[in-house]
């Protein structure tokens, strides 16, 4: 559970003060970041990760929306369906790839605003929701 | 140092062959090959090749002939008929050998492919949520370059209307209709900006070629063609692959544009020196991409070289003449040496209705692929 929330993963996140957000880990030697955590620095290729919590915004780096139901490994529920993907840049960390909320492509544009929230994208057993990340438009400050 | 040629070529069409084996496939491709130089299985000195879903390539001696060669079973994804190539081209460099056969390979199940994200290091949360999905990565891919470069959307289709017009014109193409750049268009989305007939689909087929030192190809054909220049190169930090559930920051360059270099510089040839090319046209984005990527053009001039017909058959800069990926259908162990066969007809002239007019002379062949891999070859006669 994170935030109260049944989720796919729980390895993948962490709790902060401001909310849930991606857990990566950054390169104590040469400052890379990488999403999940990881104990190799594909960088500079040393061996000393630290954990931290990656930013809650960004902006939309690209985008697509998923037009048909994928094959397994795939364990989404239809009423979670169309989804969208996307990379999100998370200034100064990385580039993230992750679902999006918004699915009309009118309404996706490379470098607006977005902020990361938990998203339902399977039932379980007990038709209660499984959340995965997320990232949704939010107005320019 | 021994020069390099390929002296036979042989294919098994690609598409969708009910009730053919994978593997039998490969044994049509390689005594087409065998065929094509005169020489038999016994007279090969070593063997490289693969499949990604059609079996051991090692294992079709059983049907080729127990000869005791040494038969090496390649696995480089996308890149598993180049980097046979590429083995084979070093087998008989180095002095190792003079005469062998390389032999890629492969039967998919209908519709798009479904990877364990467990093979590519990633945990099962990727493959459950939606994203370990090759199409999605196409999507996002062409979309920032389109964004990059300021080009339109609209190219995708024409570079698709090729495709099938070339597909057309080639007898052992799988997409044999010409489609025009409206329908493509209008046809469903698959990952935006593509629609479903922007994309290859996974298929069947199989390719062999037979090489030897060059100084004796004239002892096997009067046509040989010579393996100029051929390289491999993996992902660096920084540059866009499929299944990447981070991208760095910082922007690196993708793989093919160091296979390219690498081909090109080996070769002493320049990307401004080819006469038909054949690159990784996964997607009509890929093709695009992969025009500037590997040198043959500058970033952004796609559109007007595509739109003036520059790229057409009879164009300046004829690219992926046989159809490419998209009519002939990505077969994974295949692929790679489909382009170098498509690239020999056209250098010996034997394309038929879609031979490159004007005795082209330099051939370009790129390949690219999962997990962010390229491999590139230059031919010339």
């Amino acid at each position: 559970m994170i935030a109260g929330k049944t989720t796919v993963d729980d390895a993948l996140f962490v709790e902060t003060p401001e909310g849930p957000a991606l857990l990566g880990s950054r390169c104590t030697d040469c400052g890379a970041h990488t999403f999940p955590v990881q104990g190799g620095c594909p960088r500079c290729t040393g061996s000393t990760m630290v954990d931290v919590p990656l930013s809650r915004t960004g902006t939309l780096w690209s985008w697509t929306v998923q037009g048909f139901t994928p094959k397994k490994p795939y364990t989404g529920t239809a009423a979670y369906e169309p989804y969208g993907v996307a990379y999100v840049e998370l200034p100064g960390q990385l580039i993230v790839e992750t679902r999006l909320v918004e699915t009309d492509p009118e309404k996706l544009e490379i470098g607006m605003s977005v902020e990361l929230v938990l998203t339902p994208f399977r039932d379980d057993e007990s038709g209660g929701p499984v959340h995965t990340f997320a990232f949704v438009g939010v107005a320019d400050v | 140092m021994s020069e390099v040629a390929i002296v036979g070529i042989g294919m098994h069409r690609f598409g969708r062959t009910e009730g053919v084996s994978g593997r039998a496939q490969a044994v049509h491709a390689a005594r087409e090959a065998l065929r094509d130089s005169g020489l038999r299985f016994s007279d090969m000195q070593f063997g490289f090749g693969g499949s990604h879903s059609a079996g051991d390539a090692d294992t079709l001696v059983s049907e080729l002939g127990l000869t005791g060669l040494p038969f090496i079973n390649v696995a480089n994804g996308c890149a598993t008929g180049g980097s046979a190539l590429i083995a084979a081209d070093a087998a008989i460099r180095s002095g190792q050998h003079d005469l062998g056969i390389v032999i890629g390979f492969d039967k998919h199940a209908r519709g798009a492919f479904n990877t364990d994200p467990a093979e590519h290091g990633i945990g099962a949360w990727y493959g459950e949520t939606g994203m370990m999905i090759t199409t999605q990565f196409f999507g996002m891919k062409i979309q920032r370059y389109l964004h990059d470069h300021d080009l339109k959307p609209d190219v995708l289709a024409t570079i698709a209307e090729k495709a099938f017009r070339n597909g057309a014109r080639n007898p052992m193409a799988w997409r044999r209709k010409e489609m025009d750049a409206a329908e493509i268009a209008a046809a469903p989305m698959i990952s935006h900006p593509l629609t479903q007939y922007m994309y290859c689909s996974p298929g069947e087929g199989a390719v062999a070629l037979v090489l030897c030192r060059a100084d004796q190809a004239r002892r096997y054909t009067a046509n040989p063609v010579f393996l100029q220049g051929a390289a491999f190169r993996s992902r660096r930090y920084g540059s866009f692959e499929v299944f990447s559930p981070w991208l760095a920051s910082e922007r690196a360059d993708s793989p093919t544009v160091e296979a390219s270099a690498a081909a090109f510089a080996a070769a002493g040839i320049a990307p401004s020196e080819v006469d038909v090319a054949q690159i990784q046209d996964t997607e009509s984005g890929a093709e695009l991409m992969h025009m500037a990527e590997t040198g043959l053009c500058a970033h952004g001039e796609q559109e007007q070289l595509i739109a003036s017909g520059a790229t057409a058959i009879e164009g300046r800069l004829p690219v992926n003449t046989d159809g490419g990926c998209i009519a002939n259908g990505e077969p994974i162990g295949a692929s790679g040496l489909r382009q170098v066969y498509e690239n020999v007809l056209q250098l010996r002239g034997d394309a038929g209705e879609h031979q490159v007019p004007g005795d082209p002379r330099v051939g370009f062949t790129h390949v690219y692929g999962a997990p962010g891999i390229s491999a590139c070859t230059v031919l010339t006669r």
